[in-house]
């Protein structure tokens, strides 16, 4: 029997087998690739709901698949599943209906939105009560199998799960923005130990929605600049003014490296590190002196025991906030020190937007395709360069580069900071 | 998962519920006072009764009003009762300590702005632009603030704020698997060398009507009067209980080094989502039973049952608990979400966290209520088996035992 791979920690390694991609600018991993590298932005006016009054009109949203009649879980589910399917008819493995492995799922929250709230309230059209009360009496006169259904926050795992069969009990995990990375995460630790020797991972999130857009433009978190939209996310520019909110899901088959190899599976890349580390100073932005996102980043190098010099590229939270981009440029400085000035950095956001819950596992699967195809994708919409931010963003074009080691970050309100070391084998 | 390489400790416990704050109240009122010991308001919320929480003095855990005010009320039970947590275990104010403490929560939905709801709801039908109202009414009467208070990994976030352990934060979700899997996730990550110190709990705040409203769109509430769980009929139903409760667990190794005291050991926890089709009896319970505690000998059992009272479940557990009668072992069952309430994500760790006191004081609670189904049990429970049945979905079993 030989002796199964090991990293340099002792623990087993894990690779990626599939991966699969949904965004604004498309279903699957070659329509997006296709887009991406070629700089073109998913960022459009929204459509879904009016938005006569709003501060913010535009958002990347995913119109490319048909969930039946719209709702948010239904998109939210609809794209995992989307993404997943992509991933696993790429890795091959299982067989239909029956994945070898467990369920992590990255999900945005889940509640009554307000066409369903309105259609509660309307079934007791000319009662005497108010307010919740009629709420309730609506929903006890009779059955709502498919609020039922979709509104519960375990509702998108339970689907996930019935649909691929996945092992044991499904989880459900957020951390707000880093969600998508810790799901990555949790399915490296599951493997590492020998609890599993394969993992489903998914980010998804289906946040366009009248309340939740309102939400974050009260926190002054989004851009404002509606026209034209796709010039509106401009990470480490001058005149970035906020993020644009965006949709879609990313999947990921996590393997133990002995059983790829032993099934004869093609292997994308190794998910080397992970690091992660919380903030203690304010539910929306971190300590001054980067503290825990540069905690975030250097756990994750550690963790895939590689030097600071080995990375060749940074797949960046990069979410076009004043703060956020300040504050990952300032934290990798402190990391890489001179090595980031040779080091290109692209924000996939400027062009799909920021995913949210989905992000980490969205851009997990482009840095895998930056590793294959040695190509980085540019940050578009790079025209006034903040001064304050010195890095190689990759502007514009995208650009050859051999690519074998790349950093991406994810970091959340409520001190949530993720950061994933990706790798070719 | 049977016995851990690295063994778990509970080492700090922070509970408050409607039956008090703290874990002496908890004992006082639940080991000594003879059932039925509810604290129920059937009046509030009628026709659905709840178990309000206990009066508590926030400041006392949350020190900045500023803090205070930018949580909402589930986020502040459950910052309170992580505060209780890190007290008890000595690590409160240990930089050095809770710089490296994990976080894990559990957590559901936040809560809304039901004033601004109901506003909308009755005036939104008069508009000649109901969309343009709608819009602008939100845009207006939303609080920046309250969106942080809805997060779900903003009570995680705002005990690394107000209690500093930053070590890494992971909130669970999913009804009553979040707290299974919070629980599992500490426990697999420290059994794995993954971590040594974790704080790991969840909240629930019972008293809102949106809460209620989510249970009830999936038929899941009881309606009054109270019953215990056992005796809530064929629909059944649960009554929910606002309810805060954090556990400290540690290495054991960890723990020794500091002299730090167990409650008990975490000896192992097993999970699973069996596929619940109508008709179906078996949830694989038995299964998770043996890989948890299949070693131990026959005999009488004591069980903390995570039971809700919704039905089938409910009933399918009981089928378990005479399935393990069958085996030989004599079930003492407990359910606490009949003292307690059913505390959605929260649930299962108070579970954990009432089967660690018990242990720690030699002694076990007389039955819960007069159903008949809780039978009394002589001596002091070296072993407690934990149950947490989803009530729609998910299985957990976890196995407290004495940490000598």
């Amino acid at each position: 029997m030989t002796r199964e791979m090991r990293d340099n920690k002792g623990r087993r390694v894990v690779v990626v087998t599939g991966t699969g991609v949904v965004t604004s600018l498309g279903l699957g991993k070659n329509e997006n690739w296709t887009k991406l590298t070629a700089g073109r932005s998913g960022i459009r006016r929204i459509t879904r709901f009016p938005t006569e009054g709003l501060r913010t009109v535009i958002a990347g949203t995913v119109d490319c698949l048909d969930v039946g009649p719209y709702s948010a879980p239904a998109l939210t589910i609809a794209m995992a599943m989307a993404a997943a399917q992509e991933a696993l008819g790429e890795a091959a493995i299982g067989s239909a209906g029956s994945f070898p492995g467990p369920l992590y799922l990255a999900t945005p929250p889940a509640e009554l939105e307000w066409p369903q709230r309105r259609l509660l309230w309307e079934e007791r059209a000319g009662d005497e009560l108010t307010g919740y009360k009629r709420l309730l009496a609506a929903a006890r006169a009779s059955r709502h199998e498919e609020l039922e259904e979709k509104f519960q926050f375990a509702s998108a795992a339970e689907h996930l799960a019935r649909r691929f069969g996945t092992r044991g009990l499904p989880v459900s995990v957020s951390t707000a923005c880093a969600s998508g990375a810790t799901a990555i995460q949790l399915g490296v630790e599951a493997i590492r130990r020998g609890d599993a020797d394969a993992a489903l991972c998914i980010g998804t999130d289906s946040s366009v929605q009248l309340e939740a857009l309102i939400r974050f433009s009260l926190l002054s978190a989004l851009s404002t600049r509606n026209d034209p939209p796709e010039l509106a996310s401009r990470p480490f520019s001058k005149d970035r003014d906020g993020f644009v909110m965006a949709e879609g899901a990313g999947a990921l088959i996590l393997e133990a490296y002995d059983s790829a190899r032993a099934r004869g599976a093609a292997i994308l890349g190794v998910v080397k590190g992970c690091g992660e580390k919380a903030d203690d100073f304010h539910r929306t932005r971190s300590r001054p002196d980067g503290t825990a996102i540069i905690g975030a980043i250097r756990n994750a190098i550690e963790d895939a025991g590689v030097r600071p010099d080995e990375i060749d590229y940074i797949n960046a939270h990069g979410t076009s906030t004043p703060e956020n981009d300040k504050m990952e440029y300032l934290s990798l400085k402190a990391v890489l020190g001179d090595h980031l000035d040779k080091t290109p950095i692209s924000s996939n956001k400027s062009m799909i937007g920021h995913t949210l819950s989905a992000a980490g596992a969205v851009e997990a699967v482009f840095s895998l395709l930056s590793i294959s195809n040695g190509v980085v994708p540019p940050t578009i919409n790079y025209r006034n360069p903040d001064p304050d931010i010195p890095m190689d963003v990759v502007p514009d074009t995208s650009r050859s580069a051999s690519v074998r080691t790349v950093l991406s970050n994810s970091f959340g309100f409520g001190g949530q900071n993720a950061s994933l070391v990706l790798a070719a084998l | 998962m049977s016995a851990l390489p690295h063994d778990v400790w509970i080492t700090g416990i922070g509970l408050v519920s409607s039956q008090g704050e703290g874990l002496d109240a908890h004992w006082d009122r639940l080991a000594r006072v003879p059932a039925p010991r509810p604290v129920v308001d059937e009046e509030r919320f009628a026709p659905y009764p709840v178990h309000p929480l206990a009066t508590i003095d926030v400041a006392r855990e949350i020190p900045k009003t500023s803090d205070q005010r930018q949580m909402e009320q589930w986020q502040r039970t459950g910052v309170y009762a992580a505060g209780l947590a890190l007290a008890d275990a000595g690590i409160a104010g240990n930089s050095e300590l809770l710089n490296r403490t994990d976080v894990v929560t559990a957590a559901g939905n936040g809560e809304r702005d039901l004033a601004l709801d109901a506003r909308v709801l009755e005036a939104i039908g008069a508009q000649p632009a109901p969309d343009v109202y709608l819009n602008r009414a939100l845009a207006t009467g939303l609080r920046p603030t309250l969106y942080l208070g809805q997060l779900s990994n903003l009570l995680a976030g705002n005990i690394s704020l107000v209690h500093k352990a930053t070590g890494s934060s992971r909130t669970f979700k999913g009804e009553e698997m979040a707290g299974v899997a919070a629980v599992e996730n500490a426990v697999r990550r420290i059994a794995g060398g993954e971590g040594e110190l974790f704080l790991v709990g969840g909240a629930l705040n019972a008293e809102r009507e949106d809460l209620l409203l989510g249970c009830e769109l999936d038929g899941a509430l009881h309606r009054g009067p109270f019953r215990s769980v056992w005796a809530r009929g064929e629909g059944g139903g649960l009554v929910p209980g606002s309810i805060g409760v954090f556990l400290v667990l540690e290495s054991e190794v960890h723990a020794a080094l500091r002299g730090a005291k167990a409650y008990a050991s975490l000896r192992s926890i097993a999970s699973d989502r069996a596929a619940r089709r109508a008709g179906s009896t078996d949830l694989g319970l038995m299964r998770l039973f043996d890989e948890i505690a299949g070693g131990l000998p026959p005999g009488p059992l004591a069980v903390l049952s995570g039971v809700s009272g919704v039905e089938p479940v409910t009933g399918q557990e009981r089928a378990f608990l005479q399935g393990l009668e069958a085996r030989g072992y004599h079930p003492a069952v407990r359910a606490h979400g009949t003292v307690l309430g059913h505390a959605l994500e929260a649930h299962f760790i108070a579970g954990v966290a009432l089967a660690a006191l018990a242990v720690s004081r030699q002694a076990y609670f007389p039955p819960f209520d007069v159903s008949g189904v809780e039978r009394p049990l002589e001596g002091a429970p070296r072993q407690i088996l934990v149950t947490g049945l989803g009530h729609w979905r998910g299985e957990g079993l976890a196995l407290v035992e004495a940490a000598d």
